[in-house]
């Protein structure tokens, strides 16, 4: 980012100046068309007035700003901001794929579902599942498909009285809302120290309301649940069904599979996982997998082959499904970019991205112990991330969590995740991923301790970062208490 | 270190009780807690007349940090939410023993404040629980 840059860009509408336009692209007038008068607008839109070259700088100077993984590490723990690869999104991008109707019969596009059916299988397998689901558009639509599965199957044995979710409290916040969102109750019991669940209290609220427990397994603590085919014995055993969380799929990709560590139901997030768009707010994808038991209810459509042809299944193949979470085949274009992405890898190449994100992801941890920081569940190995507590620097040094990752951005790093999970006071919870270079991971572990050096001298520089950035520390509680997030233009 | 007043009951998950003349309890988040979470930013009271059991959720503070639950100790009617909070969480942050009070129930006949004494809950606080 160069310094000329270093200044807010106005608003577009602020840069409107009356009776300014750009004719090249302007459309033709027109008469009215088959709009009744009663309904067409009397004045013109209050758009910005801009000639095309003040538009173009306009959004060129937005895009030059932007803090990403193009331009910088960014460490979001939890949320795998890994590169993705360009060829995946060429190929997505061929025009056959871009140019498909979705109304279109499944005849002339046996080339996509062909690339879908694939991926479907792709997944069962580097799962450990028995039936897929594409469509659900996001991570959030996934957890919902997968808990409405878990209460489709006990409605379907007859058996009404389990309306209970069991979430661990190092769970994301979606896994409780999910649940809720499904009509059940939640049960939260708590972690131990070391990070795993507390087996007594899983004990104690196991019962025969139970319909099921949600992990996240390598947890949001960045550990491996070492006793997880206990627990699924457990809950099996009291009738209930174990959904697994796939928001760190990235850790054991091609070394474990959810289904044989007992999982029934799990949800990817192929958007952090399998490398698709991330990070801008959609499109994304939720894909859904199931074991044997809960195949009749999968979403529809999914991709099913007959011979050599490729065909919808819809409800007259599935009638026991839970129904459609998209108008279509949820977010195909997102679909094609997962599927390009584990065909470059294969097998061997997606062990390598679970073994890389691993080692990588230890090895910041092995030098910020090194350099003195505090690991939140010490004498454990990492996962793909890990979290360190800042609770000993904002009890002496008076520098929090926050001012850590706001002084990052001056140093040329995103911020790791910050304050999640809430069980572990001023965290910073990181999470390398598995493309990253040695040299970029020494520069963060370089700037965490220049950072702390000036803590210890100068906190209020620390505290008042960042310093280089367009725009300075924001007063977040002021913004969440006064909302305001819709200009509206002063209309003559 | 925070504040924790000695007339005061207290429970493991940072709830304050103080028992009204009139015999209501009025219940809020004690001044660790308030700390823990920073600045509130929005509180969700429940309304009058709501029936909760012991360990229901009653209300919900959120920070810029968090979003968080917070339980009702005792079985009880509602007998009123704080009105003020709607539009001032920030007094939950000012004056978290005093107009930062969440809710006043009415005890179910037979349930008591009950909780921890003050010493007690300074030990939960000093343990980062």
């Amino acid at each position: 980012m160069s310094g000329s840059l270093r200044k807010p860009e106005p608003l577009i509408f602020e840069l409107s100046r009356p009776g300014r336009g750009a004719t090249a692209q302007h459309p033709a007038a027109e008469p009215g068309g088959e709009v009744p008068a009663g309904y067409r607008r009397r004045g013109l839109p209050p758009l910005p007035e801009v000639s095309e070259l003040q538009a173009v700088r306009h959004y060129t100077r937005l895009s030059q700003l932007n803090f990403g993984i193009d331009t910088h590490f960014y460490p979001l723990g939890s949320c795998t901001m890994k590169y993705n690869p360009r060829a995946c999104n060429a190929l997505a991008m061929l025009p056959g794929f871009l140019g498909r109707h979705p109304l279109a019969d499944a005849a002339t596009g046996q080339g996509v579902l062909g690339c879908l059916f694939e991926l479907q299988e792709m997944l069962k397998d580097v799962t450990g599942m028995a039936g897929v689901s594409l469509t659900p558009m996001a991570g959030a639509q996934g957890e919902f498909a997968g808990v409405a599965m878990i209460r489709a199957y006990h409605r379907a044995r007859g058996d009404l009285t389990r309306t209970e979710i069991i979430v661990p409290d190092a769970a994301h916040g979606t896994n409780p809302a999910t649940a809720t969102m499904c009509g059940m109750k939640v049960r939260e019991i708590p972690t131990r120290p070391d990070g795993d669940v507390d087996l007594a209290a899983l004990d104690a609220a196991l019962s025969p309301a139970t319909a099921g427990i949600m992990l996240t397994n390598p947890s949001t603590l960045g550990v491996f649940e070492r006793r997880i085919v206990e627990i699924a014995r457990k809950v099996h055993d009291a009738g209930g069904l174990l959904y697994y969380d796939g928001a760190n799929l990235n850790a054991i990709l091609g070394k474990a599979r959810p289904g044989d560590m007992g999982f029934d139901v799990i949800h990817m997030n192929l958007h952090k996982t399998f490398s698709t768009p991330h990070g801008g707010g959609g499109p994304g994808s939720g894909a859904v997998g199931v074991g044997q038991w809960l195949l009749p209810h999968l979403p529809v459509p999914v991709v099913g082959r007959e011979g050599e042809r490729y065909r919808w299944l819809d409800e007259r193949d599935l009638p026991d499904t839970i129904g459609r979470l998209s108008g279509f085949m949820g977010n195909t274009g997102v679909l094609l970019r997962a599927w390009v992405y584990m065909r470059i890898l294969g097998a061997a190449g997606m062990r390598r991205v679970a073994e890389y994100s691993t080692l990588n992801a230890n090895y910041l941890l092995a030098r910020l112990v090194e350099a003195g920081f505090e690991a939140a569940c010490p004498g454990r190995r990492a996962s793909h991330e890990f979290i360190v507590t800042l609770r000993r620097e904002a009890r002496q040094l008076g520098v929090t969590a926050m001012d850590f990752a706001k002084r990052l951005l001056d140093h040329g790093y995103h911020a790791p995740t910050t304050y999640f999970p809430l069980l572990v006071p001023e965290c910073l919870l990181i999470e390398p991923t598995e493309t990253e270079t040695r040299e970029e991971l020494d520069g963060f572990v370089e700037a965490l301790i220049a950072i702390r050096r000036e803590a210890a001298t100068d906190a209020a520089a620390v505290k008042a970062a960042p310093h280089t950035m367009p725009v300075r520390r924001l007063d977040d509680v002021r913004a969440a208490r006064q909302l305001d997030v819709a200009w509206k233009p002063e209309v003559a | 270190m925070s504040e924790i007043p000695a007339d005061l009951r207290y429970t493991k998950s940072h709830e304050w009780m103080r028992t009204l003349p009139d015999g209501t309890i009025e219940i809020g988040i004690t001044d660790h807690a308030q700390q823990s979470l920073g600045d509130l930013v929005f509180v969700e009271v429940p309304e009058s007349g709501r029936k909760l059991a012991a360990g229901d959720t009653c209300a919900v503070v959120e920070s810029v940090k968090a979003a968080s639950d917070v339980y009702s100790p005792l079985a009880g009617e509602v007998a009123a939410g704080n009105p003020a909070l709607a539009t001032q969480p920030e007094l939950i942050n000012k004056d978290p023993y005093g107009s930062g009070w969440i809710l006043r129930l009415k005890p179910l006949a037979g349930a008591s404040a009950g909780g921890l004494d003050a010493a007690a809950y300074a030990a939960v606080a000093a343990s980062g629980g």
